[in-house]
């Protein structure tokens, strides 16, 4: 159970989350839509305590998490940008995180599924950009934990990966967890997500399903829906 | 802490440039000794290479490694450590480091030619022992500095400008004070400047050790007079402690508050 309670945040000037009350019990995806710079990475930031906030309080079963660490054994947190240790081979990495974490992990399955074992001797920094993704996926999933926060999980992925990608969030879902997932892919929050919650200019602007969206804008396509909503505030 | 201080360690000694630091002190040790075969001048000559180049090379390595490091701390940053423990580890594992490439760069020359016969081995050990001193004072400072700077190149000249201010300028614009107000008792106004600036310290604390009075110069003397040999050995070894532990603090006050 995540709650947020009047979340404030601005970087010098940009007031970019202003004010934001959320409430997530039930488990399932939910999917934090938004256009560029809405607030959605900052907002993450902020449940994995990387980023600070000025004002608000986040809640993680019921205890506060601002100052405190130890929550994060129970996240597993996939960032946005795959910036890694240029110099460290995947398998260094991968036994690196294990050694921090100190949990049960079951990597050799992920690095069969997205075929990564031909990659493991190489240095992180040789590596595309897609196959770099692919170790962010492995890291991520690795662990059992009951909360999964994915930013844009899908870039630079090719289709198997990507179908690889959905099959494992759907097994994760059966398991129970929350899974807090930021995408611009409309396709693919249709297809997953349990809970749309859309960001607009640091403030909640919608907050339901996915049917419920649809609805509120009378389109049948999530993508045009999104658009409408954009077209509104734009004008 | 020691599992992020071992990584960063480990990290670093694989690094082309620890070995390069390593064998620049390693090559100086054996020129010097190939040209003079005096232990006692070799560490004075030594001391104002250290004095200099540790400052410079803590600075440099201090504020190279946070930016080029900030990728893997972000990854840190996600995973159940506790931020201090993380910039105190990558602080230490580097700091100590570059104090090893120094003391085994120099002590394999000092050793081979017979510095435990000599009557300077406690004079070429304080030498070390100011050298890993004053590595991890800059390289605390520069971490400071880092932290504060997210653009690379601002954080690179505010390091620079501090190491050039500390090594150089300190000294220039104190002895302008001096000439200024040569009227008036200045004995305390240079004892707490010296205090300030912990390159000045460090001479001091080796010149005391050494007991040269020709190269004490006013500060020196100064503060042998108030002082004595060994209070003012001691309290020097003092202070610089708390240039070590003040940094260290307001490292860890400025990375409890920072987003990534």
């Amino acid at each position: 159970m995540i709650n947020l309670t009047n979340l404030h945040k601005s970087y010098s000037k940009v007031h970019v989350l202003q004010g934001i009350d959320l409430f997530f019990d039930q488990n399932g995806i939910i999917a934090i839509l938004g256009p560029n710079g809405s607030g959605k990475t900052t907002l993450i930031k902020s449940i994995l305590g990387m980023v600070i906030p000025q004002k608000g309080d986040i809640l993680l079963n019921e205890s506060s998490i601002l100052n405190e660490y130890k929550y994060r054994k129970d996240i597993s947190y996939l960032p946005q940008i795959a910036h890694f240790p240029q110099n460290l081979k995947v398998e260094e990495l991968i036994k690196m995180i294990k050694n921090i974490r100190q949990q049960k992990s079951n990597e050799i399955e992920l690095i069969r599924l997205f075929n990564l074992s031909p990659y493991l001797d190489k240095k992180l920094g040789t590596l595309s950009g897609g196959t770099r993704q692919k170790v962010n996926i492995v890291l991520t999933f690795m662990f059992d934990s009951p909360l999964i926060i994915l930013d844009e999980p899908t870039t630079g992925l090719d289709p198997v990966a990507l179908i690889s990608l959905k099959k494992i969030l759907d097994e994760e879902k059966a398991k129970g967890k929350m899974i807090l997932i930021t995408t611009h892919i409309m396709n693919l929050v249709d297809e997953i997500a349990d809970q749309v919650i859309f960001l607009l200019d640091g403030n909640i602007y919608f907050n339901g399903t996915v049917s419920q969206l649809k609805k509120q804008t009378n389109h049948s396509n999530l993508e045009h829906a999104i658009a409408e909503i954009l077209k509104e505030t734009y004008v | 802490m020691f599992k992020i201080l071992n990584y960063s360690f480990f990290d670093l000694m694989r690094s082309r440039w620890s070995y390069v630091y390593f064998l620049f002190y390693l090559g100086l040790g054996f020129i010097l000794f190939f040209l003079n075969n005096d232990i006692t001048k070799a560490v004075i000559t030594l001391l104002n290479i250290i004095i200099v180049l540790t400052p410079l090379i803590g600075t440099v390595f201090g504020v190279m490694y946070y930016y080029s490091s900030r990728e893997f701390t972000e990854l840190l940053l996600s995973q159940p450590i506790k931020r201090s423990t993380i910039f105190i580890g990558q602080y230490v594992g580097l700091s100590l480091s570059l104090a090893l490439s120094l003391v085994l760069g120099l002590g394999i020359p000092f050793v081979l030619y017979g510095v435990f016969q000599s009557a300077a081995i406690w004079d070429f050990a304080t030498l070390l022992l100011i050298g890993a001193y004053l590595t991890f004072i800059f390289v605390g400072l520069a971490y400071n500095i880092a932290l504060s700077f997210n653009d690379k190149i601002k954080g690179f000249g505010f390091a620079i400008l501090l190491w050039l201010f500390l090594a150089v300028i300190y000294d220039g614009l104190f002895l302008l004070a001096m000439v200024f107000f040569h009227d008036y008792p200045l004995d305390k106004f240079a004892l707490s400047v010296t205090m300030f600036n912990p390159i000045d310290l460090s001479r001091i604390l080796i010149l005391l050790k050494l007991d040269i009075s020709a190269l004490l110069g006013y500060t020196g003397a100064v503060f042998q007079k108030f002082f004595g040999t060994a209070l003012g050995s001691v309290l020097s070894l003092l202070v610089l402690t708390v240039w070590i532990i003040v940094p260290t603090y307001f490292m860890v006050l400025q990375a409890r508050k920072k987003d990534f």
